[in-house]
């Protein structure tokens, strides 16, 4: 079966990439897989200048998921292009770098540092950040700011594909969808984790420092499905799912509702060459329900009248 | 350094190990080799059992602590929701194993070394007792709470010399500080090596002196762990700059002068 995928002048050997944060720069992942295999990898968060994070406790298991309040930990862009990136290339990983800042300039910043860089196949925005300016809404809740800042490196990407990644954590993503696509983004990524806590009794503590963080895994799976069905039918351009997905049938479950490709979180815990083997998983999968291609499958959800 | 690698493989046998109070509390599990050419004593695995699916999505972390190329015991102390399940798992169950994980044990064959173990603390030291090429220079100190058969200390004390403390009523607590003082003293006026494994109260009390007294010590972290390889940034702990880096591939070993606790 080709499982090639292309979309906005993205190519992808196969729908399946990793997702921000849950997978480092990939190389951690080097002895357990190879790394080509996968369609691509999502880079861990990066922002102009490193960051070293939250406090600890960061992360909580909860019920088919788990919290996590990293706070965007990174070494920096430069670090990442000096030190992880030739490695990647090398080995002829395709890399999509993710973006943390905290307005539009900069990311148009950090947007020009990449644009430069040949290896780096595109640039997914993460527009998560707690707005402190705007009285702590994140960007990624309003619509005007979403506009701006993919306006803002769409402008200085380059020829670079440019994925905006969208939060669940709003009253309707369809708007928020919108106001990427108008702003000129190549395709939008969703969803990012869900707002959420937990808590100790006997403690009286919370269980992450930060108090709230951010639920991903199987948990969060309906959620991201149902933002996922109502996005590709508010927008004309590429969506890729993610949320929740840990086995072929969910990643079928995604392009069954019409997502182009998927990102795989935080399945790659459970374990360390969960992504390599699923996309063999897919491949046969899609045989095995009688799918002619990839194309013909995608979208093919039948809704009731 | 070995090749790592993630594969599945069978438990072989569960025991429970020594009479404590709460029954069915310290296991060996017992499972197939995975099939590394190696691995020392400070590293660690991953195990996650088939049978959690989706349930429980982490892998649990467990020293190394014995294995002959044929099969790797662990030794688990039950204290929640993972590992109730691990020790109730039957032969022929099977588990997801990645590894061999993390950094080592300073060895230096001839400087006398002290072994600081609190509790399951003990755990990676059966592997640094049974490599060690001149186990004549290490001495072994146990703080415990449950009662010593309940940990591996007889099997150890055959092999290096051993001092132990129970701390079965409120001033035992004083009195294994005092004496973890005078040992940690006697091994910096020596030169000596220190090694430290056990609850964060006793390795921190060990930093402290540690760092005092001018003795050269490393102590082994337990941090929560989702990944086990580096990637998800929710191990992390401040090295002596002020940085986070990750538990799980910057240590679990970590110099005392070296890391916040
Ligand atoms: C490098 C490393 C080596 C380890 N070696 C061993 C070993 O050889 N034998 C052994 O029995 N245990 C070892 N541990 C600890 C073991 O991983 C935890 O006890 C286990 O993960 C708890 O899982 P659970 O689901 O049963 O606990 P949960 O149900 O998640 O929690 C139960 C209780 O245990 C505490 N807890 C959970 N995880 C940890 C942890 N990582 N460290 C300390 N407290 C924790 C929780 O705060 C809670 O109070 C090691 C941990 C690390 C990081
Ligand atoms: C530990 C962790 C760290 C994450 N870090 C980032 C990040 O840096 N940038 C980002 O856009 N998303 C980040 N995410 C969100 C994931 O990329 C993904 O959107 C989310 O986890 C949902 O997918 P999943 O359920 O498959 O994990 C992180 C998630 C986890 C669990
Ligand atoms: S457990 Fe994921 S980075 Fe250490």
């Amino acid at each position: 079966m080709d499982m090639h995928v292309s979309f906005g002048g993205l190519e992808l050997d196969n729908p399946i990439m990793t997702a921000s944060g849950t997978f480092g720069f990939g190389l951690e992942f080097a002895a357990y897989g190879d790394l080509t295999k996968l369609g691509g990898i999502v880079a861990k968060g990066l922002s102009l200048k490193p960051r070293e994070g939250n406090p600890m406790p960061r992360i909580a298991e909860t019920p088919c998921g788990m919290l996590n309040a990293i706070g965007i930990q990174n070494p920096g862009v430069e670090n990442f292009l000096t030190q992880a990136m030739p490695a990647l290339k090398r080995m002829g990983v395709t890399v999509v770098a993710n973006l943390y800042a905290c307005d539009a300039e900069e990311f148009g910043e950090l947007a020009s540092v990449l644009a430069e860089e040949e290896g780096v196949a595109a640039l997914e925005v993460n527009v998560s950040c707690p707005n402190v300016k705007e009285g702590g809404i994140a960007f990624g809740q309003d619509p005007a700011q979403i506009g701006r800042v993919t306006e803002a490196v769409k402008k200085r990407a380059g020829n670079k594909h440019v994925m905006v990644k969208l939060s669940p954590n709003v009253t309707d993503i369809t708007v928020c969808a919108k106001a990427a696509a108008d702003g000129g983004a190549d395709s939008l990524s969703l969803i990012n984790t869900l707002s959420g806590m937990a808590v100790d009794i006997r403690k009286r503590k919370p269980r992450i420092a930060n108090v709230i963080a951010g639920l991903s895994g199987p948990a969060i799976k309906p959620v991201a499905l149902r933002c996922v069905h109502q996005v590709v039918r508010s927008v004309d351009i590429p969506v890729v799912g993610m949320g929740g997905i840990a086995s072929a049938e969910d990643v079928l479950e995604f392009i069954l509702v019409g997502a182009h490709a998927v990102q795989v979180g935080t399945a790659n815990f459970l374990r360390p060459d969960f992504a390599f083997t699923l996309v063999d998983e897919v491949e046969s999968l899609l045989e095995e329900i009688g799918a002619k291609s990839l194309e013909e499958f995608r979208g093919s959800l039948e809704l009731p009248l | 350094m070995s090749l790592r690698n993630c594969r599945n493989v069978k438990v072989l046998d569960v025991s429970p190990v020594g009479q404590s109070k709460r029954p069915g509390e310290f296991f060996e599990i017992t499972l197939e080799y995975p099939g590394w050419d190696g691995w020392q004593s400070g590293q660690f695995v991953m195990i996650r059992p088939a049978s959690w699916e989706l349930d429980l999505l982490w892998g649990r972390p467990f020293s190394l602590y014995s294995g002959d190329g044929e099969t790797l015991t662990l030794f688990v102390q039950n204290v929640g929701r993972g590992t109730s399940r691990i020790v109730s798992m039957q032969p022929g169950d099977e588990v997801a194993i990645w590894g061999p994980l993390g950094n080592t044990f300073a060895v230096e064959p001839d400087t006398p070394t002290l072994l600081l173990a609190g509790g399951i603390g003990i755990a990676p030291f059966r592997g640094y007792v049974e490599s060690h090429p001149k186990p004549e220079n290490l001495h072994l100190f146990l703080a415990h709470r449950l009662p010593k058969e309940c940990y591996p200390f007889e099997l150890l004390s055959k092999t290096v010399s051993t001092g132990s403390m129970a701390e079965e009523r409120p001033e035992d607590l004083q009195r294994i500080i005092d004496s973890l003082r005078e040992q940690i003293a006697d091994y910096a006026a020596r030169d000596g090596l220190v090694l430290c494994c056990g609850p964060t109260p006793f390795m921190k009390t060990v930093q402290a002196f540690a760092n005092e007294l001018g003795a050269r010590a490393q102590v082994s972290l337990e941090n929560r762990m989702a990944c086990g390889v580096g990637a998800c940034l929710g191990c992390v702990t401040k090295d002596g700059e002020g940085h986070h880096v990750q538990v799980c591939t910057k240590g679990p070993v970590f110099w005392t002068d070296k890391v916040e606790l």
